[in-house]
Order: structure tokens, then sequence, then C-alpha cells
């Protein structure tokens, strides 16, 4: 075991793994994470908590998980390349691990221009490539990078996250071997609405052997309604929804439990994809239904 | 004007490996005022080539061409014969140029003869500074006419720091604190008052921070026409 995380345990003894996500939120107070945890709990193995996602403010992803470990909930520590120098990221790792947080997700993180704080100036010091090897170093050689000698190396299970829905198509699996060669033990997909070029991209996947060096989570959303479909197919770069999806989005009589129909077949077929050893559920601003679709697809009670 | 320097020669002759055709283009723009990337550097450096690979006993043919800049297509046109003669093209230019020469000629393979380092101005024979950050909204008007982006090492907008001393910076002795200038300026034009005063955030977007940068000036901008006309 590299961190002792639950997440590794589960993925390691090759069980399907279930994470999802917590968004902190735009306040000085830890209650709105706490409750989501403690209502999310038994429905997923770890909880991913956001950093400042789509660059907006909000309370940080260290002390939101931080909060999350108090609520016996495990936490995937996010750190996004766009707010941090080499110098903050790898004393936050430090942090982190001292505080026991046990998983981190590295990411390049949404452009600021996307969010409430357009004029900041990004860092990219690294990108989230090297993030990783810098990562992966501080936690096997137990050095920083420059090789300054740590007393104590950060136990930390490392993921990544890969976009099979972006292009160039073919660029996106060198992409993810790299991750991987860089220390990603656990990948976590762009949601997934397009299973037949997630499947194509799967068994690209395969014919290199990357799904035997790194555990990928297939990402999921439940939809809300037809226009959530819509916009995410026409508003938000790097993701494919079919015309089926909103289709049928559009025709239900019941939008919200078809979004979540959709989501457990979608998580049904993903389940017979070779190579796919769980689901990422992001469920932003809909975490109570998270439990529900767990249910459906018969992955609860997790382990 | 650009300020670039000549990248050591191990590192151009790895880049070449395995390539006999060999033309290095320079720059008679920036790069050359900067003692870079001229007719001369040119020269230099393919001589260097020619002795190098004549030592190792290799066979290799190096052309030499400067164009009058290298970041505009149509001095590059005037190029074109060498440039797809080659194997490979030292672009000697800055980043601009070689990245123009690629564009342009994409079957051929240019590599950077340069490392582009700044925007900047000679200080004294065969000295050049940095002076702009080219961060997009300038802000010269508020610090007698000194740059703090490019300046100041920590890019602080309500400078200096506390590690200034002496007129130099913390960083290297050598180097003038861009804010003690910005203070000698100001209180030479009689207008230290402006250093009272808070500059609340920058807005960053519309430096390299809010992505790449492109500029269009609509009386300039070429009608379909117009442009077939050109062609």
């Amino acid at each position: 075991m590299r961190s002792g995380s639950n997440l590794e345990r589960v993925l390691e003894s090759g069980r399907f793994a279930v994470t999802t996500e917590i968004g902190p939120p735009k306040s000085a107070s830890a209650d709105p994470v706490r409750r989501k945890a403690a209502l999310l709990r038994d429905s997923a193995d770890a909880f991913n908590l956001t950093d400042n996602q789509t660059a907006i403010v909000r309370l940080s992803s260290m002390a939101s998980s931080v909060v999350c470990l108090q609520e016996g909930a495990e936490p995937v520590m996010q750190m996004t390349c766009r707010d941090r120098n080499r110098i903050a990221m790898q004393s936050d790792l430090l942090g982190a691990a001292a505080l026991g947080i046990r998983n981190v997700l590295c990411i390049s993180g949404d452009h600021q221009t996307f969010g409430n704080q357009k004029e900041a100036k990004n860092v990219y010091d690294l990108d989230s490539v090297q993030q990783l090897m810098v990562f992966r170093q501080m936690r096997d050689l137990g050095q920083v990078w420059g090789g300054d000698v740590l007393e104590e190396r950060p136990q930390v299970f490392l993921g990544a996250a890969a976009n099979p829905f972006a292009d160039p198509f073919e660029l996106r699996v060198a992409r993810l071997a790299k991750k991987i060669n860089a220390g990603a033990d656990f990948i976590q997909t762009q949601a997934v609405f397009d299973l037949d070029r997630f499947e194509r991209f799967m068994a690209m996947v395969r014919e290199r052997g990357l799904d035997r060096r790194t555990h990928i989570l297939a990402g999921v959303i439940p939809l809300r309604s037809a226009n959530a479909a819509r916009y995410m197919k026409t508003k938000v770069s790097g993701m494919s929804v079919p015309d089926e999806v909103v289709d049928r989005m559009k025709n239900a009589a019941d939008p919200k439990k078809e979004g979540v129909k959709l989501c457990v077949e979608t998580i049904d077929r993903l389940r017979s994809i070779p190579g796919v050893h769980g689901v990422h559920i992001m469920a932003i601003g809909w975490e109570d239904i998270v439990p529900s679709v767990v249910q459906e697809c018969g992955l609860a009670p997790r382990p | 004007m650009i300020i670039a320097e000549r990248k050591d020669l191990g590192h151009i002759v790895k880049m070449l490996e395995g390539k006999s055709r060999i033309l290095v283009a320079g720059c008679r723009s920036c790069v050359s005022i900067c003692h870079a990337g001229g007719e001369k550097e040119v020269a230099t450096l393919s001589e260097a080539l020619r002795l190098l690979a004549g030592s190792e006993g290799r066979e290799v043919e190096i052309a030499e061409v400067t164009v009058e800049r290298q970041c505009e297509k149509e001095w590059v046109r005037e190029i074109e014969r060498q440039v797809m003669d080659s194997d490979v093209v030292v672009s000697m230019a800055c980043g601009v140029g070689a990245q123009v020469l690629q564009e342009m000629y994409p079957q051929v393979m240019v590599v950077p003869g340069l490392n582009t380092s700044n925007m900047g101005a000679p200080e004294e024979p065969g000295v050049f500074a940095e002076k702009c950050g080219g961060c997009g909204d300038c802000v010269l008007h508020l610090t007698g006419g000194v740059c703090p982006v490019a300046r100041c090492s920590k890019s602080l907008m309500n400078g200096p720091c506390g590690g200034s001393q002496d007129g130099r910076c913390e960083v290297n002795r050598d180097l003038p604190c861009g804010w003690d200038q910005i203070y000698r300026s100001l209180e030479r034009l009689g207008r230290l008052d402006l250093l009272e005063v808070n500059i609340p955030p920058k807005n960053w977007l519309p430096s390299r921070s809010g992505g790449p940068r492109r500029i269009v000036r609509p009386p300039a901008v070429q009608s379909e026409e117009e442009k077939e006309a050109m062609r």
C-alpha cells in the first residue's frame, strides 16, 4: 500500500470503486461540507473536495477535506496548478498528509477567466504531469523537488484526471500514459455520456496496457433536466453529449427520474467495460441523489 | 526590442543530430542589435558547425542566410528556396521569427538557435536590460516611467519590498531595485504624491494570464476580396 487510503484498499482488492464529489461552499462555515459528508458517507469510498472549481472562490479544498475526515468520510483533496507554485504545492501536500488526507487529485484547474476572479494572474508553474512527478518523488523517494530530504514522507494515493472527450482524440491516450508514467495511481475521467467514444478510448487504453498500471474511474453526472443536458452539450468545452441523451431528457415525463435512470444505465454499461475499475459520480448541487444512484446500481453498501 | 541570447553550441549540435543539409537563418532586426542572431552571429555559428563536423569527419552542408525580419511573412518568403532545400533550419531569430518560419514551411523542421529572453533596450554597448513585461495595461504614468511589472523582481505594484537596499535588489546585488528607480524618478518629477496612493489588485486579463493575445485593428483588416487581389 502506498498510502493506506480506503480508496486504495478498495481498488487494490479488485472491487469496483465509487467516488463522488462534495463542492465546498462560498462561505467561511464548514457546515455545508459537514452535512453533505454525513449524508453521503455510506454511499462512496472517497469524496472529492473540489479546489475552487470553475475558478470561483470557495472554502479551501484542504480545510474541506479535514472537515470530511472529521465526519468519517475519506477525502480526495483536489489541487489545481492554477493557484500555487511548486513551493505552495509541496508545502500543501505535506500539510494535507500531516492532517490525515490520503488521496490527492492533481489537476490543471479551470482557467480563472471562467470564475469570479477574471483579472487574476494564474500560476501554472507546474502542469498536472509535473505535479504528479514532484508528488511521487516526495512520497517514494522522500525528497522535495531538487533533492532536499524530508524527515517524513507524505503517504498519499495520487490521482489525475483524463478527458476522453476532448480533442485531439488520439492524443488523449498518450496524455493518460504520461500521467501514469508521472505517478498517477488512479484516474477520474470527465463525465461519460458518449459511451461509444468512451469504449473506443478504453480499447486504446487496453491496447497500451495502461489499465493494468492505474485504476480508471469513469465519471458520470446524473442529469436533472433537458436544459442541463443541452447546456453541457453546447456550452461546456471538452464534453460530448449525444442527441439521444438530450432527447430522452426532453421527452421524459419526470426528467429527474429519467436522469437517474440514465445515470444508472450508464454505470451498468461502464461496469462491463474491461479496465474500468470504478465510477466517479459528479452531482454538484444535487448531492442528495447520490445514495439512490448507488443503491439502484447495486453498489451499496460500500465495503 | 526583443532581447535574446544564443544557445550553447552543444545544445544546438544535439538538435541537429542526423541532419546533413542545414540552413542557419538569421534576422537583421532586434536579435542583430543584441548580437545574438544577425549576419555576424549566423556566420560564427555556421563556421563552428562546419569545423565540428569536419573534425568528426561528417559530411554536412551548411548554408547561411539572414532576412530583414523573420517575424513577417513578406521577408521570409525571400528565402523559400533555401528553406525548402534543407533538412533542418536553425532559426537565429527570436521565438516569434522561428514560429513564423515553421508556420510557413510546415514540412521542414525549424529548431531554435536562440533563447528569447525579454522586451528590453541596450543600456550601454553590450549590455541589454529588460524594460517591459507586456502586461497589456500600462502603468508607467503612475510609476515615473519605470515598469514595476518588468523591473521589480516580485512585480510589486505598491513596492518596494523589505529587500531593497542601497538601490539594489535582494535577488541580485548587480540588479537595480525597480522601486528605488521609481522613487528617484517620481522625486525628480515632483510627483512623490503618487507613492501615497494604494494601487488596487491589477487586472491581469490583458496580460499573458488571460490567454494568448491577438489584437485586431478593424481598419487594417482586409476583406476576402482584398486578400484575393493581393494573391
